[in-house]
Parts: C-alpha cells; structure tokens; sequence
C-alpha cells in the first residue's frame, strides 16, 4: 500500500546573510494512512523544519517529499496553499484559533475555503463538533472555552477539510496532562478509525506512548534508535517496525 | 464566508478606537489644511469672483486686485461706446486707514461702486441694503470684523481717512485675505475715502451683451481704449490668487500646510492600518496554513483597511464640519466644497487600503515557523 507521506534525502538549508544554518540532512521517513507517529528530540533539532516541509509550508532544500503519491516537493509556492487545503490538517500548540470568530466559525473558516457554505457547512460544522466533544460549544468564542476545549475546536476545524494528513506542533503543551492526553486520543483514533495519516511533534513524555512510533530528530537527521526512555510500551511490545523508519 | 474582517475589527474595541482615532485625526488634518488652502485661494480673489462682471479693466502691468492703479474715468465713456458692451461701471479697490471709537486705526480696503449698478457690490448682505449706500457717508461691511474694527451696530459713526463714515449694512462671510477687511461703498465716496483723483477710477468693470464674444468685446476694448489691459474675470481671478497664494510666503505656507497634511495624514493613516493587520499577522498566518491563497486574505485585509476608512471617513468629516463651522465665526475661512468631500472618500479609501497593501508583503512573507509557535 502506497504510505501517505514518504520523505526521501530531504534537506533544509536556512540561509542567514552571509552564514547558513542547515536543519535537516538527508531525512528519510514513510508514514502510512492509519498510522499515529511522534516526532521527538532537542529544541532546534529540526522537528518544526520537517513538520513544515511534509506540511507543505516550506519547501525542501533537496530531497522529495510526496504525499498520496502526488509528488509536493517540485510544486511551485503558489500551488502548496492548494497541497495544504486538499491534503492537511493542522493542528497548533497555541491553538491559533481566530479569537473574534465563534468555535463554529472557526471550524466554517475552513469549510469555507473548501467552498462550503450556507447550511451544508452549518450542518457540517455542528458535526464536527459533536465529533470532538463540543456539542453545544458552536456560539462559544474561544475566549471563553478551556485549554482542552480550544484544542478540540482546532482539531475539528483541522478535520473540517477532511484531510488524510494531519500535522500536530506540540499540540498538549499548553495543557494538563490528563487533558492532553485526551487529545492525543483523539488524534491516536482519527489515525486508527478514520485511516488518517498522523504526525505529532512533542516534547511531551506522557503522551510519548500513545504513538505507533516514535521518530526521534538529532541535529537534523533521524535518530539510529531512540532512547529506552522515549520509547513507547505500546512501541515496544507491538508496533516496532524497523523497515518504515524508525532508524533512517 | 464567516465575517473575518469585520469581527477581526470590532472584536477588539480598543484596537478599533486606536485604528478610527488614527483615521479619525488624518481626515480632520487633511480636510482642515487642504480646505484653508481652499478657504484662501477663495478668499483672494472673492471680489474678483462675485463682482458680476464678464471683463476687468486695470491700467496696465497690474499684477492683482489690491495692486489697481488709478487711470482716467473718461476712459469709461470710450468703453461704454464700444458695441458688445451691455453695461461698464467704474469701480474703486484701494488701501486706506479706518478709525475706531477707541482712536485705534485699522487698516481697511474701500470698495467703492456704483449703488445704481449690481457690478462690484457686495454679496451676502444681512442687514441693510445697497440702496441704504445712497444715504450719505454709508458705508457696509463684514460681521465678521465688527470686532476688529470696533462695530457693535448699524448706524454707527466712524472715520476713514479725516472723513466721516456710517453703518448702514452688515455681510456674512465677505473675508479678505489680508488683515485689511473690505468696506464697501459708493463710488464716489469712496475716491474721498481713498484719496484718489475726483476723476479717476481704479477698475471699469464690463458686463457684455448677450450673443457677443468675449474675446471680441475686449480686442475692441484694447483697440480703442489707449493704456488699459483688460482680462476676463476668471483670468483676473486666477492671477490675484497666483499672486497671494504663489508669490507671497503666506500662501505657500498655506499651500505647505496642505501638502504637509496630506503627508502627514497619510503616514498616520497608513501606521494605522498597518499595525491593524500586523496585529492580526498570526491568524493570517495561520489562514495560510490552512491552506488559503493569499487572495483569500488579501480580501480580508482589504475588507478590514475598506471598513475602517468608511467609518473612519465618516467620523472624520463629522468633527471636520464641527471645525468647518467653527471657523465660519473667525477670520480664516476653511471651504470644503462638495467635490473635495467626495474626494476626500476617495482618498481615505486609497489611503487605508494602500497601507493595507503594504501591510500584506508582511502576510505574504510569513515565516512558517511563527505559525508553529505558540
């Protein structure tokens, strides 16, 4: 089965005046539809970078990227938003929803640049919260929601376009642990009931054990084996799969 | 659409204060400098404008209204005697001294003409009328400078130049450019008050018959009159207000005033509105994320820049006609005539969308990397 996301030989190099900062050399990862993957390591390590690239933000040095067989990586600036829209979900560890907007506006900002609108996307959007939780949040504006209850809102609006992949920046560190977890729950059954393809970049050890696998990132390559104490037990007893990439 | 912009706007009430206070101060400003500019250029050539006349005939190299030199008033026969001329009459603009109750002297500008005739007499009268300047020593002038020249009401007497002088009539907005207000009165009074020749004028002014070209009229006018030079009123006009306000350093500091407005409102406005949508840089930057082409938010920054300069634009020419109004009552006319309104609608507009527009290179070069922050 073709996997949702391949990375081969990517890197990324910052350009900073005169001086470069190179943070990534030559990643290598495949992630399958249905499958839950962490993104560890060091601040400054090049999780975000490679978060970035396989999100279609920034484009890689070298190297190929393709998601669902569509190659992304050779597309032209102008045509990633389109990538992003079809293809990904984001999730923020702030949150980033639009504060004067309601939860359902915030989830209809989505439908709306998917060209859904009017009642499809009012009953689309009602949907969607019940899907995380939030039943009868729609009118409620951020500010006056909880750490938990924005993140819900943030992951329907990321599921508003019903991408295949979703992407997660440190999407529990703004929040309790129990309620983080909470979250990664959701985001482990979007990955193994709805077949999306999902990546969390964490620092977060508590919710380490809730992915399929854990990628570990060290000064921009993928980690030779994760440290005992980063590896999931679920990863340990089950899920270890050394030929989809957790060794580069 | 969920109403981005507009939420965007009024979701942060004190964000939205600063932003219309911005817009608020740069149409004020620029209302307020460019209608002074307005104001003066109007005000200079005010007498040329409402003297009812088609030609103005000046002795020769006369620059502009104030400047007339006295010719010969037998010159007003040979014109009248020229075909195409309907009606001319003398007409007398001179410096002279007014003297207040208190002993004080003012300058003043005598405009004298002829009672029987509607060319050169003044305009927007309030109390009295033109005929009441048939009645000896009258004279008429500005409300506006009762103060200055020590009037309270009609029928008082004063002196101008050893010779006596009589309220009979008020005006309403006949304002000089200089210090020196406009007192009108008979013609003939007004070579007493002025000192110049008993047969002399200063002015003839020419009204044409129907049917007959303007130009025509004054080439006859120029054939058979020696030593005149004669121009139309819109050209009289025009160079009276280049004079006052090109030649003389208190127009061009008017005119800088205007530029500087100009200038500074938009730099205000464009601060504005570029702080407005650099505030909001995140969500853009999260839109993008999502997956929105940018013009998808650049119509959202457009939105907000084109809301903010319609209620920006309509607060602004509120406390700009406060001002206006204000300024009725004092010396310094600020005209803010209906095309400058408009166009000060559409200035707004460009100005806020255009600091919009600059704003948006921001949004367009987002570093990803802030979207991952939290």
């Amino acid at each position: 089965m073709q996997p949702a996301i391949e990375v081969h030989a990517v890197t990324k190099t910052y350009k900073e005046g005169s001086s470069s900062v190179t943070a990534l050399r030559g990643v290598d990862l495949e992630i399958a539809a249905g499958e839950l993957v962490m993104l560890a390591g060091p601040s400054g390590s090049g999780k975000t970078t490679l978060l970035s690239i396989i999100g279609c933000i920034l484009s890689p040095t070298s190297g190929m990227v393709r998601l669902q067989g569509q190659e992304v990586s050779t597309l032209r600036q102008k045509q990633l938003p389109r990538v992003r829209l079809e293809h990904i979900g984001f999730v923020f560890q702030g949150f980033n929803l639009f504060p004067a907007l309601t939860a359902g506006e915030n989830i209809e900002l989505m439908l709306d640049l998917k060209g859904i609108r009017g009642e499809h996307a009012r009953a689309r959007t009602q949907e969607l919260l019940d899907q995380v939780g939030l039943r009868d949040k729609y009118f409620s504006f951020p500010a006056d929601l909880s750490g938990g209850q924005k993140q819900r809102v943030a992951i329907a609006r990321a599921l508003a376009g019903d991408p295949e992949i979703i992407l997660a920046d440190e999407p529990t560190a703004a929040l309790d642990s129990l309620v983080g977890r909470k979250i990664i729950e959701i985001m482990r059954t979007l990955a193994h009931d709805r077949g999306r393809a999902v990546v969390i970049v964490t620092h977060d050890p508590r919710v380490l054990e809730l992915g399929d696998r854990v990628i570990r990132i060290e000064d921009g390559m993928i980690a030779k084996k994760p440290p005992q104490a980063e590896i999931p037990a679920a990863f340990l007893l089950t899920q270890v799969d050394q030929n989809r990439g957790v060794v580069a | 659409m969920p109403p981005l912009a507009r939420r965007n706007l009024f979701h942060d009430k004190v964000r939205l204060t600063v932003t219309l206070t911005g817009i608020v101060f740069a149409v004020v400003l620029i209302v307020v400098e460019l209608g002074l500019f307005v104001g003066f250029t109007v005000t200079t050539s005010g007498l040329v404008d409402h003297s009812g006349a088609d030609l103005w005939i000046t002795s020769k190299h006369v620059p502009y209204v104030e400047l007339g030199v006295p010719f010969s008033e037998r010159k007003l026969y040979q014109v009248r005697a020229i075909s195409g001329v309907q009606e001319a009459e003398k007409l007398v603009v001179r410096w002279t001294q007014w003297k207040r109750p208190d002993g004080r002297e003012e300058s003043v500008q005598i405009v004298g003409f002829d009672p029987n005739s509607s060319l050169g007499s003044p305009w927007n009268l309030v109390a009295g009328t033109v005929e009441d300047l048939k009645r000896r020593d009258a004279v008429i002038v500005d409300e506006i400078y009762k103060q200055k020249l020590g009037v309270e009401k009609l029928g008082e007497l004063f002196e101008i130049r050893g010779h006596r002088a009589r309220i009979v009539g008020f005006t309403h907005g006949i304002r000089s450019f200089t210090t020196s207000p406009y007192v009108f009165t008979t013609f003939k009074k007004a070579q007493d008050y002025s000192g110049i020749d008993a047969n002399q004028t200063v002015f003839i002014l020419v009204k044409t018959s129907p049917g007959y070209d303007l130009n025509q009229v004054r080439r006859e006018i120029l054939a058979n009159v020696k030593d005149v030079e004669v121009f139309t009123t819109a050209e009289f006009s025009r160079m009276t207000q280049v004079y006052w306000m090109f030649t003389t350093g208190a127009g061009v500091a008017v005119l800088l005033a205007a530029i500087l407005g100009l200038v500074v409102g938009f730099v205000v406005v464009a601060q504005t509105i570029y702080a407005t949508t650099v505030d909001h840089l995140k969500e853009f930057g999260t839109l993008k994320a999502m997956g929105a082409g940018n013009g998808y938010i650049y119509k959202v920054i457009i939105e907000q820049a084109a809301i903010s300069a319609v209620m920006g634009y309509a607060l602004g020419m509120v406390v700009s006609a406060v001002v206006v109004g204000a300024s009725q009552r004092g010396g310094a006319a600020i005209v803010v005539p209906w095309p400058m309104a408009i166009g000060m609608f559409f200035l707004t507009l460009t100005m806020c969308v255009g600091a919009a527009m600059l704003s948006i290179n921001k949004v367009t070069h987002l570093d990803p990397a802030m979207v991952f922050k939290g």
